[in-house]
């Protein structure tokens, strides 16, 4: 089975030439089952630069780079193709696929080394991680004696910016930060002096601005040790950054590859082009996710990732109309959309008072003994705003969002909904508050109930509101799902069947199932693909449009701040550093540490 | 640090065995039937029991005999045996040896060979052996400790082969271990209930480790094989088996009883049931108290392991 596709390319530096290091050709990898994941990649790396990889998850981008070890995924297999490398000092090319286990290990780590994309999973929790680097230099025999070993580990630790002294090296993993664990790992990777250097996603689990130090990190042991990387990542902001060449993967194919600037200046094929479109850039220029609020209907045809194409003509039966613009989008959920708009304000008359805003934090604080999580958030909502929560891991975002939908009740100050103060846990607040504000977590994958279908996990919050018949539910559900252009299809599917972003349009018809004046969405977006972001974000510009809804968005991505939000609220250990409108907030940041995020930012 | 939390959890043992001892001590007070007359039979006369009672203090509050118990237990005095008017700790003595030792070799062979079997069965997923395997233990976790006693007699001492005693033939006052050939099939038994609960724990939970990235990372750096399942895969797999282990050898304990008295072997559980038979209430309660140490100090044990193959627990607690 041959579906192997014709690959873009801007220049012949893939031809044969004397600066490649490690060339793959005709490269398939089989499962066990005997499917083709890889249909046959051809990419080249030379000395001193690096080739970004980029494409979707379930691309096989990572398939590709773990086959240049010689190593494959539990299930997975050679099929067929070559993978050679020129060692430093040898003359001829060394075939990974026709070597031996022992010769195979021999090159891994020592010639071609990997720097894996989770530093806390890959570095081993119960060995020191001086120890870690100094395995290694052990089993690759290093230099000769014991002292020149050691005084290696120290050496590649300074390299990396770490402190190379005996106390450090005596650390274990988790005393580390995640920056400083990816560090390690790095460090692990030159320990040898490699030739290949597989980074998978070496800074997907960073914060932006431990993320830029990495990148910092990596682009200067390239360059200084002249070696040949692979840079693989679904971030087209890092490969500008940090690659030279940028090869494009979809489905086990290359469809593009060329040097960066040729191949996202002037992007060739169909998909690039729609992944470019999908990348939110801080300055806004463009409408990110637009006419994408739909997502292409996978369910008729593989299942596969499936590609957003903003031309996509709508069709299929449950949805309601070009939704890419805000007039004409109305007539599929208008009914129900207005009726919740007024019935919004029919409540806000009945509230305490008539000008009170939607929803209102008032000094929230929140310390769990000494470490101080939240201090002083003060916080305005008004309905159809959405003001952006931006914080990096650990500055206290999520438990602020929590303390506002009640899920985290250990918090001081207050939250008002339209003047009313609400209670501290959810089981104390009433019905109408509680349906009042809704939550979307981060991952999609555990937030659904594997067991229940889309439509039973969408009923739990109208029964536990007790609201309405069993056709009424059913018909509500039905109603949110049409809403987050899923389609009354998905009614009876499971999350299994569902793709990330499906399965986050799920989450969000869960919480729209009862109308709510507010949604809290944590982190909705960052478990999920570029262009899935896009048409998440898209649909969400929708719904604020369509249902008046307030939303709170909390992330970690400055750079969506202008495609999403009306405010911006910078969250920095626990205090509210910088607070306004979006454009002003980044074109005049008043805090030390919001110019630094903005800063921070891979320019597009 | 280490110290510290290893301190505490002594502390909180010794705790523990303070309730557990005011639980057996409550639970004997409940007990029917009045020790004297037992001792002394239907015929004795009142002023007989009342002479008995007085010698053996227990005609003082109950909680006076439970502190003149308790203060015993410290210096070694379990009190005086009803049944046979000795000091319990003598009569004791010789059973205590016999059992630990058939614990002792049940333990050391099953847990290094639940252990290994685990990891053989963990890198051999999927295959035949390991399915084969997986059946077995299955079905031999599911018999209880008599039927495959009971099996293992009708095979190796009676009906199959008659190569081994299918009781213990040392007289009484003998050491057990003076005819290993008796030991054999107790042990075995042991053996056999014990191992193959280590051995489904340390293949799921060694699966799982073999699957995670740091053993795909040492993969990658480059480690052999061997080294990366002895260094970076095994270690993290003991610390969950650990408790598997703790409640295996504590079962031990307790799973003696039936087994020596299957066997006819002089170790605590002979004793045990003899004492309950002949209301023997210090035996039992000395016997009870003893089961529950190890309990304490076996599981006391498996958090140590756990602790020192978890840094972060080493460092954090």
């Amino acid at each position: 089975m041959s579906t192997k596709t014709q690959t873009v390319r801007h220049d012949d530096a893939n031809e044969p030439n004397e600066k490649i290091v490690l060339r793959v050709s005709d490269l398939r990898v089989l499962t066990n089952a005997g499917d083709e994941i890889l249909h046959g990649v051809d990419f080249a790396l030379s000395r001193g630069e690096i080739l970004g990889l980029v494409g979707e998850s379930g691309s096989g981008k990572t398939t590709a780079g773990l086959a240049c070890m010689g190593h494959f995924r539990e299930g997975l297999k050679f099929g067929s193709g070559s993978v050679s490398i020129w060692p430093r000092g040898e003359a001829t090319a060394v075939e990974v696929g026709d070597l031996d286990e022992v010769a195979v290990r021999e090159l891994r780590g020592s010639r071609i080394a990997y720097i894996p994309q989770d530093p806390a999973l890959s570095l081993n929790p119960a060995m020191r991680v001086g120890e870690q680097i100094r395995e290694v230099l052990d089993i690759h025999g290093f230099g000769s004696s014991e002292k020149e070993r050691t005084d290696r580990v120290a050496e590649v630790l300074v390299d990396v910016g770490l402190p190379g002294d005996r106390s450090y090296q005596k650390r274990w993993p988790h005393q580390l930060s995640g920056g400083q664990q990816q560090r390690i790992g790095i460090a692990m990777a030159f320990a040898m002096f490699p030739d290949v250097l597989i980074l998978d996603e070496p800074t997907t689990g960073l914060d932006v601005s431990t993320q830029s130090v990495v990148l910092d990190t990596i682009r200067q042991m390239t360059v200084a040790n002249n070696v040949a990387g692979l840079y693989i990542t679904h971030d087209l902001a890092v490969i500008k950054d940090i690659s030279d060449r940028v090869a494009v993967m979809l489905r086990g194919n290359l469809v593009e590859e060329g040097p960066v600037s040729a191949v996202l200046e002037d992007p060739q094929h169909e998909y690039t082009q729609m992944l470019m479109a999908a990348v939110p850039d801080l300055a806004g220029r463009k409408t990110i996710g637009d006419g994408a609020a739909e997502e292409k209907k996978p369910s008729e045809t593989d299942g596969e990732t499936h590609i957003l194409v903003s031309t996509g003509e709508p069709g299929g039966p449950g949805e309601s109309g070009d939704s890419g613009t805000d007039g004409d989008a109305r007539d599929g959920a208008a009914a129900s959309a207005g009726d919740s708009v007024a019935s919004a304000g029919e409540r806000d008359g009945g509230a305490a008072s008539a000008n009170a805003p939607l929803l209102e934090a008032k000094d929230i604080a929140l310390a769990y003994g000494k470490a101080q999580i939240l201090d002083g958030i003060n916080l305005v909502l008004e309905p159809g705003e959405c003001t952006m929560l931006l914080g990096e891991s650990g500055s206290g975002k999520t438990t602020l969002s929590q303390c506002v939908a009640g899920l985290n009740d250990d918090y001081s100050g207050s939250v008002r909904l339209r003047g009313t103060e609400l209670a501290r846990s959810t089981r104390k607040r009433t019905n109408e508050q509680r349906v009042g504000i809704q939550y979307v977590f981060q991952s999609p994958f555990s937030s659904l109930n594997p067991r229940r279908s889309i439509g039973q996990s969408l009923t739990v919050p109208l029964e536990m509101s007790g609201e309405g018949t069993a056709a009424s539910r059913k018909a509500a559900v039905e109603e949110a799902l049409d809403s987050v252009r899923l389609g009354r299809s998905f009614y009876h599917r499971r999350p299994g069947d569902l793709s990330g972003g499906e399965r986050q349009r799920a989450a969000i018809a869960r919480a729209l199932v009862n109308a709510p004046s507010v949604m809290v969405c944590d982190e909705i977006t960052s478990a999920l693909d570029v262009s899935v972001q896009a048409s998440i974000v898209g649909l969400l510009r929708t719904l604020r449009a369509e249902r008046q809804l307030a939303m709170l968005f909390v992330t970690h991505n400055i750079a969506l701040s202008r495609h999403i939000a009306d405010n911006l609220a910078v969250l920095n250990k626990g205090k509210i550093v910088d607070y306004g409108p979006t454009a002003s907030v980044l074109e005049n940041p008043t805090h030390e540490y919001t110019r630094a995020l903005i800063s921070d930012v891979p320019k597009f | 640090m280490f110290g510290k939390v290893i301190g505490k959890r002594l502390l909180f043992s010794a705790f523990i065995l303070l309730a557990v001892s005011l639980l057996v001590f409550g639970a004997t007070l409940l007990l029917p039937g009045d020790a004297a007359r037992a001792i002394l039979g239907q015929q004795a006369t009142p002023e007989r029991i009342a002479a008995l009672n007085e010698q053996l203090g227990l005609n003082d509050p109950a909680w006076l005999r439970y502190l003149h118990w308790l203060g015993g237990l410290f210096v070694g005095d379990f009190g005086t045996s009803s049944a046979s008017g000795g000091p319990v700790s003598a009569l004791l003595g010789d059973r205590i040896g016999a059992s630990f030792i058939l614990m002792a070799v049940a333990a050391v062979i099953s847990v290094p060979l639940g252990i290994g079997l685990g990891v053989y069965q963990a890198l051999h997923r999927g295959g035949r052996r390991d399915q084969t395997m997986t059946g077995i233990s299955l079905v031999l976790a599911s018999m209880p400790e008599f039927v495959i006693g009971i099996g293992l007699v009708a095979l190796f001492a009676t009906s199959v082969f008659q190569i081994l005693p299918a009781v213990t033939l040392a007289p009484p006052g003998e050491p057990v271990w003076n005819r290993p050939e008796q030991l054999i099939l107790p042990t075995l038994t042991l053996v056999l209930v014990v191992t193959p609960y280590i051995v489904r724990m340390m293949r799921a939970t060694m699966i799982e480790v073999l699957d995670s990235g740091f053993v795909e990372m040492a993969r990658l750096k480059g480690v052999p094989e061997k080294r990366v399942i002895l260094r970076h895969a095994v270690p993290h797999a003991l610390g969950p088996v650990a408790q598997v282990v703790a409640i295996q050898l504590a079962w031990l304990a307790g799973g003696v009883v039936v087994v020596e008295f299957l066997f006819r072997y002089p170790g605590l559980g002979q004793a045990l049931i003899d004492a309950v038979t002949y209301r023997d209430v210090q035996v039992v309660q000395a016997i009870s108290m003893l089961v529950a140490a190890v309990y304490v100090v076996v599981n006391l044990a498996a958090d140590v392991v756990g602790i020192l193959t978890n840094p972060k627990l080493r460092s954090a607690a």
